[in-house]
C-alpha cells in the first residue's frame, strides 16, 4: 500500500527512509512536539518549501532545466491568494478562486517561457530566466495598487484559520486547537498530497520521458518524443505546484511581500535545497528543505553566540556573524557540488546500490558532453 | 620485411559516454607509407583517429608513436610530436583568413618560404584566396586549406579523416593527385577514406575496421586483387565503386 | 551580409528617438547612453569571451563587478586628496589607479576562482551554473563581510564633476571619460584579437577549441588567461560604474548582471564587436526609455532581449561555427 502511495519510488536507503518518516511524523505532530509559534512557523515553512523545492526538482533534477524564474510562480501563487483576501473578500471562496487564478497564471507564464526556449539555446535560457525573475520582482514592487509594493499585502484569512478560532473548547493533549494549528495542519495535509502527486508524475511514463530527455535530448527526439512539448509540460506542472505552495505561504504568514516570495535569495534557497538534498530524487528536495529551514532557524542564533565569543579577534566575528550565514551556506553548496554532486539522497542511494557515488553523481549532475548531441560517433 | 611501424595501436578500447566504440584496436602504420583505414559508417574509424590524437581517451590499451607511449598525453603535446590531424569536419576556422589559418599551423608564426610554395603548388587556390576568410571558401577549397595547413610545416605523421566527403569528382581528382605528390616525400599518412578508387590508388597498406576492431590488415594490392575478400569485408567490390 | 543589418541597429534606434524629443535632450541622452554602454561593455566583454572561448557560464560575473566597485571606493577614500584636487592630472591619476587596482582585484580573484571552482566543471553546463552561483554567493557575502552591508559613497573627481554644453545640450564630463575608456578598450581588444598571435589563438579557440589543441596549443593556459582578463575587465567596469553612480551597494553587481547577460546574449556569444554594439544598444535604450516612459524602464531589457532574439535567435553578431 505504501509503495502504491509513493508511486513505486522507494527512498533507496534505510537512512533516507528513516529521515523521511521522522520528518513526516514530526511535522504532523509539530504542534504537540514543538510548542510555540516560532517552531510552528518553521515547521510550516518546511512543508511549503518541501513542495516548492520538489517542484523545482522536477525541472532541474528530472528534466535538466536550469531556471531562475521558479520563484516567480511561487510569488504569483502567493499574491493570487493574497489579493482577493486583501480586498476584504474573506472566506474560502476567495482562497479557492485566488489559488485557481494563481495556478492558471503560473501555468500560462510557464508555457510562454517554455515556448521561448524553442527559439534560443539552452544556455541562453537560464540567463533569460534570470532576467524574467528580476523583472517580476521589480514589477511586484512597482505595482503598488495590486501588490502593495515594497510593503506587500496583509490580509485576513478565513475565520477557521484565524488564531482566535477554537475548534475544540478544551486543549487536545495539551495544545489548544486554534486557527493557527488548523492552518498548520492544513498546510501539512495539502503539502503531503502535492508531494505524493509529484511522486506520481515523475514515476509515470511521462516522468521517464523527462529523464530520457535529460540524459540525451537528441536521442529522445530520435525516438520520437517531442522534447519541446515534454519540457514545456514539465515546466507548466512545476509552475502550477509552485503556485499552490505560494498560496499556502500566503495562508500561513497572512502576509505576502516581494522579499518573502520573489527574491533572488528565495530562489537561491530553493536551488540549495534541491542540490543539497539530491537532484532528481524528489525526496532530496524535501530533506533539503528541512535542512535549510532548520539551519536558518537555529544556525543563526548559534552563529550570534560564536560571533560574540570571538569579539576581540580580527576577522572572525564578522565572518561568523549571523548575517553572514549565507556565506557558509554558499561554501557548503560549493563543496557539495564538487564532492557530493548527488546530494544527500543521491549519495546514500548510491552507497546502498554499491555503486561509486561519483558515477551516480555523474548520472544526475553532469552533462553528457563527450558526444556533443549524443549521437554515437563513427 | 615490414617497414617499421611509426604508429602502433595495441588493444585500444575507447568509450564515449555509455557506448563502447573501440573494442580492442590493433593497428600498425608503417613509416613512410600511406595506410588507408576502411570500414562502413559506425565502425569506429573517426573514434580511432580521435583516440590517437588524444581528443578522446583510450580506456585501455596503448598508442605508441615512434616507440614512445602517447596514450595518455594531452592533445597539444601529441600534435607537437609532429602529428598533424585533419578531421572529418576539416577544422578550418571560418572567421580567420586563409593566411591566419595557415599561420596557426606554424610553430613560430613564420612560414618557411619553400614549404609554403610547395603547398601552393599542390593547391594553387590557397594562394589566390590568401586574405579571404576561410568561411567564404568552397567545400573543396576548405579541404585543401585543411590539408595544406597540415603540410605547411614538416610532419612525421598525417592523420586524415575522410577528405573527399561531399566533394565534387573534379576536386576529388585534384586531391588524389595532391596526395600522390605527397607520397613522393615519404611522409607517413593514415587516411580514413570511403572513396575506394582513391583508396586503391593511394594506399600502400590497408586496414579494415568493423564494430570497433580491425578485422583485416595487409597490403592494398592484395586486397584490390581479391574481389571476394572485398565483398566480404566491405559489402561491395572496389571495382564497382566510382 | 546579414551582419551589416546588425550594425544598423544602433543608428536606427538613435534615429527613432530623435523625433520624439527635443534635440538637446536627444544629444544628452545619446551621449549618456553611449557612455553607459561603454561601462557596460567593460563589464560584459569579459563574459562574452569567457563563454565564447571556454563555453563557461559564469553566473558569478556580477561578483567581480561588485568587487571592482568596492575596491574603487576604498582607493578613492585613500586618495581623497587627489580626487578632490582641482587638477585634471591628479584626478585622472586617481581614477586610473582606482580602475587599475579594481582590475587587479578582479583578475586575482578570477585566477583563484578559475583554479578552485571553474576548472573542475569545464564541459558540464549544469554544474557550471551551480558552482558559479555558489561562488557568487560566497564572493558577495565576503564583500559584505569586508565592507559592510550599508551603501558607501564616493564622489567623482573634482574636475570631472560638472558638465559642459555642446549644441545646447548638457553633457557630463565624466561620461566623456567613460566613453574614451570604453572606446580605447574596444580598440585595444580588437587590436590584440586581430594582430597578435594570442588574439589569433583566442579567435580560433572561440570557433573550435579542439582544433586549436590539435594544432599543438595548450588551450588550458589560454583559458586561464582569458578568464582572468575577463574578470579584470569586470572589475574595471565596476569601478567606473561606481564612480559614475557615486554610491555603491553590495547589490551593484547583481543589478548589472541582468544587463550584462542581456548584452552578451543579444550581442552574440564570443563576439567582442557584438558585445560592443549590444552594450551601446542597452545603454541607449535605458536612457531613451528612462526619459520617455520611466514606468516601462524595468521591462526595457527584457523587451529588448525578446525583440532581438525573435529577429536574430543567435544574437546580432553570432560566430560562425557554433
Amino acid at each position: 500500500m505504501i509503495r502504491h502511495l509513493l508511486s513505486g519510488d522507494r527512498p533507496g536507503h534505510p537512512a533516507v527512509a528513516a529521515l523521511l518518516v521522522v520528518m513526516v511524523v514530526a511535522l504532523a505532530a509539530a504542534p504537540w512536539l514543538f510548542p510555540g509559534i516560532g517552531a510552528l512557523n518553521a515547521a510550516g515553512r518546511i512543508c511549503i518549501f518541501a513542495v516548492l523545492a520538489g517542484s523545482y526538482d522536477i525541472l532541474l533534477g528530472y528534466t535538466g532545466i536550469v531556471s531562475f524564474a521558479h520563484v516567480v510562480f511561487f510569488g504569483i501563487g502567493a499574491y493570487a491568494v493574497a489579493y482577493p483576501l486583501s480586498l476584504g473578500w474573506t472566506g474560502w471562496g476567495a482562497v479557492l478562486v485566488g489559488a485557481a487564478c494563481g495556478v492558471t497564471l503560473s501555468a500560462a507564464a510557464a508555457a510562454a517561457i517554455g515556448l521561448l526556449s524553442l527559439r534560443v539555446r539552452a544556455i541562453f535560457f537560464s540567463m533569460i530566466t534570470l532576467a524574467v525573475a528580476s523583472f517580476a520582482q521589480l514589477l511586484a514592487t512597482r505595482l503598488r495598487g495590486i501588490t502593495g509594493g515594497e510593503d506587500g499585502l496583509t490580509f485576513s484569512v478565513p475565520r477557521v484559520l484565524t488564531p482566535a478560532f477554537r475548534l475544540l473548547p478544551h486543549p487536545l493533549l495539551g495544545v489548544r486547537i486554534d486557527g493557527r494549528v488548523l492552518t498548520f495542519e492544513l498546510i501539512v495535509v495539502i503539502g503531503l498530497v502535492l508531494f505524493l502527486l509529484m511522486l506520481r508524475i515523475v514515476n509515470s511514463p511521462f516522468g521517464r520521458v523527462l529523464q530520457a530527455i535529460r540524459e540525451n535530448e537528441f536521442r529522445a527526439e530520435a525516438l520520437g518524443y517531442r522534447t519541446i512539448v515534454h519540457r514545456t509540460l514539465a515546466g507548466v506542472l512545476a509552475a502550477a505546484i509552485a503556485s499552490l505552495a505560494g498560496g499556502l505561504l500566503a495562508l500561513q504568514l497572512r502576509y505576502v511581500g516581494p522579499d518573502t516570495t520573489l527574491s533572488f535569495a528565495t530562489m537561491i534557497d530553493i536551488l540549495l535545497m534541491v542540490v543539497i538534498g539530491g537532484m532528481g530524487t524528489l525526496y532530496g528536495a524535501a530533506l533539503g528543505a528541512a535542512v535549510i529551514v532548520l539551519a536558518q532557524t537555529f544556525l543563526q542564533p548559534a552563529m550570534q553566540g560564536l560571533s560574540d565569543a570571538a569579539a576581540g579577534l580580527p576577522l572572525l566575528p564578522v565572518l561568523v556573524h549571523p548575517d553572514r550565514w549565507l556565506l557558509w551556506l554558499g561554501v557548503l553548496f560549493v563543496l557539495i557540488v564538487i564532492f557530493f554532486p548527488a546530494g544527500i539522497v543521491g549519495t546514500l542511494r548510491a552507497r546502498a546500490a554499491a555503486r561509486p557515488a561519483v558515477t551516480a553523481a555523474r548520472d544526475v549532475a553532469m552533462d553528457r558532453t563527450a558526444v556533443g548531441v549524443g549521437r554515437p560517433p563513427d | 620485411m615490414p617497414d617499421r611501424a611509426l604508429l602502433r595501436l595495441s588493444g585500444v578500447h575507447t568509450h564515449i559516454g555509455r557506448y563502447h566504440i573501440l573494442q580492442g584496436v590493433d593497428l600498425a602504420v608503417p613509416e613512410g607509407g600511406l595506410t588507408v583505414l576502411l570500414g562502413r559508417n559506425g565502425a569506429g574509424k573517426t573514434t580511432t583517429l580521435r583516440t590517437i590524437m588524444g581528443l578522446w581517451r583510450a580506456a585501455a590499451g596503448r598508442v605508441e608513436f615512434d616507440g614512445a607511449d602517447i596514450t595518455a598525453l594531452p592533445t597539444p603535446q601529441i600534435a607537437r610530436l609532429g602529428i598533424a590531424y585533419v578531421p572529418e569536419t576539416m577544422g578550418v576556422f571560418a572567421g580567420l583568413t586563409v593566411r591566419e589559418n595557415m599561420r596557426l599551423a606554424t610553430a613560430s608564426g613564420r612560414f618557411h618560404a619553400g614549404r609554403l610554395d610547395e603547398v601552393f603548388d599542390l593547391f594553387p587556390a590557397l594562394r589566390a584566396k590568401w586574405d579571404i576568410a576561410a568561411g567564404a571558401l568552397s567545400g573543396g577549397q576548405k579541404q585543401m586549406l585543411a590539408i595544406g595547413r597540415a603540410l605547411v610545416e614538416p610532419r612525421r605523421l598525417l592523420v586524415i579523416d575522410e577528405p573527399t566527403k561531399g566533394l565534387a569528382p573534379g576536386v576529388i581528382a585534384h586531391l588524389t593527385a595532391a596526395f600522390q605528390r605527397l607520397k613522393q616525400s615519404a611522409t607517413t599518412v593514415l587516411l580514413v577514406e570511403q572513396n575506394f578508387a582513391m583508396a586503391r590508388a593511394l594506399g600502400d597498406g590497408v586496414a579494415v575496421m568493423d564494430d570497433g576492431r580491425i578485422v583485416h590488415g595487409g597490403g592494398m594490392a592484395a586486397l584490390a586483387a581479391d574481389a571476394a575478400l572485398q565483398a566480404r569485408l566491405l559489402g561491395l567490390s572496389l571495382a564497382s565503386h566510382q | 551580409m546579414s551582419s551589416r543589418a546588425a550594425w544598423l541597429v544602433v543608428p536606427v534606434l538613435a534615429a527613432l528617438a530623435l523625433p520624439v524629443m527635443p534635440l538637446p535632450t536627444w544629444i544628452t541622452l545619446t551621449v549618456a547612453g553611449a557612455a553607459m554602454g561603454m561601462m557596460l561593455f567593460l563589464m560584459a566583454s569579459g563574459l562574452t569571451l569567457i563563454f565564447g572561448l571556454m563555453d563557461v557560464l559564469n553566473f558569478a560575473h556580477g561578483g567581480f563587478i561588485t568587487l571592482g566597485a568596492f575596491a574603487a571606493v576604498s582607493v578613492f577614500a585613500a586618495l581623497s586628496g587627489w580626487v578632490g584636487a582641482p587638477s585634471l592630472t591628479l584626478n585622472l591619476l586617481a581614477l586610473t589607479i582606482a580602475a587599475g587596482l579594481s582590475g587587479l582585484a578582479g583578475g586575482v580573484l578570477g585566477a583563484v576562482f578559475e583554479r578552485l571552482l571553474v576548472r573542475r566543471v569545464y564541459g558540464a553546463h549544469l554544474r557550471q551554473i551551480l558552482i558559479t552561483v555558489g561562488g557568487l554567493i560566497i564572493v558577495d557575502q565576503a564583500i559584505v563581510a569586508l565592507w559592510g552591508a550599508e551603501p558607501l559613497q564616493l564622489v567623482k573627481p573634482a574636475t570631472l564633476r560638472g558638465s559642459f554644453t555642446l549644441g545646447g545640450a548638457a553633457i557630463e564630463s565624466y561620461r566623456m571619460v567613460a566613453l574614451a575608456l570604453g572606446l580605447t578598450v574596444y580598440v585595444a581588444m580588437q587590436a590584440v584579437l586581430t594582430r597578435t598571435r594570442l588574439g589569433l589563438l583566442v579567435r580560433a579557440g572561440v570557433e573550435n577549441r579542439e582544433m586549436v589543441e590539435a594544432l599543438g596549443f595548450s588551450v588550458r593556459r589560454l583559458f586561464v588567461g582569458v578568464f582572468v582578463a575577463g574578470t579584470a575587465l569586470a572589475g574595471i567596469g565596476g569601478a567606473m560604474w561606481a564612480v559614475y553612480q557615486e554610491q555603491v551597494t553590495p547589490a551593484i553587481g547583481g543589478e548589472m548582471t541582468i544587463a550584462v547577460f542581456t548584452i552578451v546574449i543579444i550581442g552574440g556569444l564570443g563576439s567582442v564587436t557584438g558585445c560592443f554594439v549590444a552594450a551601446v544598444l542597452v545603454g541607449l535604450t535605458a536612457n531613451y526609455v528612462g526619459f520617455l516612459a520611466p514606468q516601462l524602464a524595468i521591462g526595457a531589457n527584457l523587451a529588448l532581449m525578446t525583440a532581438v532574439l525573435l529577429w536574430r535567435p543567435r544574437g546580432l553578431f553570432p560566430l560562425g561555427a557554433r
